[in-house]
């Protein structure tokens, strides 16, 4: 139990301390989490609106195997990348094996379809809803996927908190693609694991206390944003 | 405008006019395909369809969709709004209105464009007599401004205030269709007479 606290502590005086080394960390998962979010959310939140809009003969297998990625195993999707990326693969020349695009890589696929299903679960409904008004209205496919998009923005927060949630804790696919590089490729999922690797367990429930606080302070922030939860703003 | 019973007919007679669903028979004939005669209609719904946006946006949706700017279309908007009595409403949003402040929000979303044929299905169902009043006002100056007003209505008090043509419904099929005067006066089928009358229609 001393070894815990001892733990706790010595993170603590590192983060009060700005040491430099766990504050490369901090910043490199972020950068690599956020990156990921975005670019998944570019992609999936459109795509969540289409499928929600459009109907077509094979929509309801699309939306299950949609449904099904959600589950992706990280490690496989590790391995996927790894190879595509490593130098016998077909991305193999852009030499972008072990560095922090390829982490950002391996989370876009795994959280693209998280995003882009929880997306298309909450646009479906509000289609319900708008689908006369738009129609009598002679928006087109862009402007219906558009609407859907900004007037369902708050609760599409969810899908890219989701998103967040996933990647920020996300070690299979970045230790496999970004190789756990001190000053290159380490974030702080791949610390934990290599503290936890060496035995120096309290150190790395430390860290562990630093991504939590971390992705709790980032869901605060952005549902204060987004003035979510408040009647007067819907 | 379209009376007749709970399931006459009436909402599908407007929504397969206005293109809203498919004829399952025969055809309606704008003489311009469906998607290009919508253009120039618009769409009250008995329960109103609020976007999820401040009551100024929401009025100004159509105008962007026509490819107006923002700038533009929210500046129609604000002297629309002022006609229809929400003035003091801009930045409320459109969810939390009252019903008849839904209703006339719906018809200012629905007018800004100015069409020329505007289907109503039933808007005032839900309202007291003084919201109903006020749509009325509105609909009267709409039709005074040259928009067509096509209308179904269970309320023969406001039927016999507003219809210049009546068509009565009756499973599914027009049973009749006159003048509003002579309809009323002298309808030409038992059935109408017994719905004008408030008796069971069978």
């Amino acid at each position: 139990m001393n070894e815990i606290a001892q733990g706790f502590w010595d993170a603590w005086w590192l983060i009060l301390t700005f040491d430099p080394d766990l504050y490369e960390i901090i910043f490199l998962s972020l950068q690599v989490t956020v990156s990921a979010v975005v670019i998944a959310s570019v992609i999936g939140l459109p795509m969540g609106a289409w499928l929600a809009v459009n109907r077509f003969k094979f929509r309801r297998y699309v939306i299950a195997l949609l449904n099904a990625l959600m589950g992706l195993p990280p490690v496989v999707v590790g391995l996927f990348v790894y190879m595509m990326l490593s130098r016998a693969g077909p991305f193999g020349s852009f030499g972008l094996l072990f560095s922090p695009s390829a982490m950002i890589i391996a989370q876009v696929i795994i959280i693209t379809p998280l995003i882009a299903s929880i997306s298309h679960q909450t646009l479906r409904d509000l289609w319900a809803e708008y689908h006369d008004l738009l129609i009598s209205m002679n928006a087109t496919r862009g402007q219906r996927i558009k609407a859907l998009i900004w007037d369902g923005r708050r609760a599409l927060l969810t899908a890219t908190l989701a998103g967040f949630g996933r990647a920020i804790g996300e070690v299979g696919a970045i230790i496999i693609v970004g190789g756990n590089i001190d000053h290159a490729t380490r974030v702080l999922t791949t610390a934990i694991a290599l503290e936890t690797g060496k035995g120096n367990f309290a150190f790395a429930m430390g860290l562990g206390m630093v991504l939590i606080t971390l992705a709790v302070v980032i869901n605060l922030m952005i549902h204060s944003l987004g003035k979510t939860e408040r009647a007067s703003t819907w | 405008m379209v009376i007749g019973p709970n399931g006459a007919g009436k909402t599908t007679l407007l929504r397969l006019m206005h293109g809203l669903q498919r004829c399952s028979g025969g055809e309606i004939n704008w003489m311009v395909p469906q998607a290009q005669a919508r253009q120039h209609q618009a769409y009250v719904f008995q329960s109103p369809i609020m976007m999820r946006r401040r009551v100024v946006d929401s009025i100004a949706f159509p105008l962007i969709l026509r490819g107006a700017s923002k700038a533009e279309a929210r500046e129609r908007a604000l002297s629309c709004a002022g006609r229809f009595g929400l003035g003091e409403l801009l930045q409320s949003w459109a969810p939390m209105l009252s019903g008849g402040e839904k209703q006339k929000l719906s018809l200012a979303r629905a007018l800004i464009t100015k069409p020329e044929i505007l289907f109503l299905d039933e808007p005032c169902a839900n309202l007291d007599g003084s919201a109903t009043r006020e749509i009325e006002a509105i609909l009267q100056l709409a039709q005074k401004e040259g928009t067509r007003i096509v209308m179904s209505s269970h309320d023969m008090g406001q039927v016999r205030r507003l219809a210049d043509d009546v068509i009565f419904m009756l499973d599914g099929k027009v049973h009749e269709r006159a003048d509003a005067g002579s309809f009323f006066a002298a309808p030409s089928t038992s059935e109408a007479r017994a719905f004008i009358n408030g008796d069971i229609v069978e």
